[in-house]
């Protein structure tokens, strides 16, 4: 096997510092469960709203990462495969919404494929499509901000990957597709998984962008971040609840999808 | 010798961070104002700074509901100015003197500029093509928009509860929602990119903002006398505040 155990001890410095960074993530996450009213649990639960706001959630958070993978995996590829002028600006431009605060993306989208802007007007004049306050409206905000998560994880892949597997498989006689689909895409799934998740996870979470654009509606707009957001205001616990609803589904997900899909890394140090 | 002044320096970087967040001096005032009061307050700010120098005053402007979350779980503020007196009354335990009103706001129905769809009641707004914006509940313009349109017995059914009266104004001024109702000063603050239509008066709501202290710091006090004075009031008249 290729896979080294090594039993040397870990660098102790190194060790402190990733101990400490543990703590940052974990330390938030103890004061919800610390603060969360549980007694409430079930009330809230079984509310009705919370789990209109899950399920909205689901569904658009899964929607949204089918859009990413369906455009977005075709655009990485192309970003790693092809060389054409101004390459380096259109990437910038896929991943722009990454570094976009959440809010100026959904004013963005307001302008562009709102009833009233740039193509949106379009939509709406031609063919009847608002996508504000719509739950069409959510999916696009979400996959606005979460597809570049998935573009950057799946074309650092296709840039590793190497292409001579694929001209020996078509020297072999596959055709370009056959040996896409056989050689390179079975060999860069993990990061495909990877990018899939992390998409998702952001979807999920998404807020800004969905309250600016999509509005906030109940059973059609709000999603968990946003239910969460507004309980806090009127009902601390509620939202606690919320968030640890979202937690729990998230965490499970995550947990699952790595496990499975993305294996164990192939040297560890065992102390 | 570089490794150790390396480690040093991490450890002094980290040591600066938590220092460097936390505390404050003396010479600060922190308010907590409503949403709706954003420009008046940034006004106010500016010429309350220019008679006492020595004192910096920090403006955290948020919806009433959520400042009064967030001072109920501690965060540190001198001066709470609510667009509602239900958000003053959820913080009452932590006043360190009586809420005093010191502006009331009117209600108006907020359009796109020009009022392209002609809305002149609030019975035109029970049109269902008409796409009507308000807040949750528990935000103060949500409750009097509620209180408004229960009095001349419109039934609504809004197609977002913003977080914020702010939020009603955004998507009314860029055209997505038709209408919503703000209070009249958005209107003002809004500018040209909006047309405010009147309520009638039998429906009108009287919005009431109270204003009070939470410590019994010198700066605090200060403000808020500075706030119930004329020199204040005429800065909120400008803004289309009335007088209590």
């Amino acid at each position: 096997m290729n896979r080294r155990t090594r039993t040397t001890r870990p660098p102790i410095g190194i060790v402190v510092l990733a101990a400490l960074a543990v703590a940052f993530f974990t330390l938030p996450f103890a004061g919800l469960l610390w603060r969360a009213p549980w007694s409430d649990l079930v009330d809230v639960i079984r509310e009705g709203a919370a789990r209109q706001a899950l399920w909205l959630s689901i569904q658009t958070s899964i929607l949204a990462t089918l859009v990413a993978v369906v455009i977005g995996v075709p655009l990485a590829w192309v970003l790693a495969r092809i060389d054409f002028p101004f390459r380096n600006v259109v990437r910038a431009l896929a991943t722009l919404s990454m570094v976009l605060p959440p809010v100026v993306g959904g004013v963005a989208l307001f302008f562009s494929f709102g009833r009233r802007g740039l193509f949106g007007q379009y939509l709406y004049d031609w063919f009847g499509i608002r996508l504000p306050f719509t739950t069409a409206g959510v999916v696009v905000a979400q996959a606005f901000v979460a597809m570049p998560f998935l573009v950057l994880t799946v074309e650092s892949a296709f840039r590793q990957f190497d292409i001579r597997y694929e001209d020996v498989a078509r020297s072999l006689g596959a055709s370009r597709w056959y040996a896409f689909r056989r050689i390179t895409l079975p060999s860069i799934r993990p990061a495909i998984i990877a990018g899939l998740v992390l998409a998702w996870a952001r979807a999920l979470g998404e807020f800004g962008a969905t309250i600016t654009f999509a509005g906030n509606l109940p059973g059609t707009t709000q999603t968990m971040p946003l239910a969460t957001y507004i309980a806090l205001e009127s009902d601390p616990g509620a939202a606690l609840i919320l968030s640890i609803v979202l937690i729990v589904v998230s965490f499970g997900v995550l947990i699952g999808l790595r496990d499975r899909w993305l294996g164990n890394p192939h040297e560890v140090i065992r102390p | 010798m570089a490794r150790p002044s390396l480690r040093s320096c991490l450890a002094l970087t980290v040591l600066g961070l938590l220092v460097g967040c936390s505390g404050s001096s003396d010479t600060t005032v922190s308010v907590f104002a409503a949403a709706s009061l954003s420009d008046a307050f940034t006004e106010l700010e500016a010429a309350f700074e220019a008679e006492h120098p020595d004192i910096d005053v920090l403006v955290n402007l948020a919806g009433s509901s959520a400042l009064a979350a967030q001072i109920v779980e501690g965060a540190p503020a001198d001066v709470f100015a609510s667009a509602d007196e239900a958000n003053m009354e959820r913080v009452a335990t932590l006043l360190d003197a009586p809420a005093t009103i010191f502006a009331t706001n009117r209600l108006q129905i907020v359009t796109e500029a020009g009022n392209p769809l002609g809305i002149e009641t609030l019975d035109d707004l029970s049109d269902p093509s008409v796409l009507f914006v308000t807040s949750a509940l528990d935000v103060p313009i949500g409750r009097y928009s509620a209180d408004v349109l229960a009095r001349a017995n419109v039934d609504l059914r809004p197609v977002s509860f913003e977080e914020s009266v702010k939020g009603i104004v955004t998507k009314v001024r860029a055209g997505e929602a038709d209408a919503g109702i703000v209070y009249a000063t958005d209107v003002i603050a809004a500018g040209s990119s909006v047309t405010g239509v009147d309520i009638a008066d039998d429906f009108q709501v009287v919005a009431r903002y109270p204003i009070a202290r939470l410590t019994n710091r010198e700066a605090s006090t200060t403000f808020v006398d500075f706030v119930l004075s004329t020199r204040a009031r005429s800065i909120l008249d400008d803004f289309g505040f009335g007088a209590p």
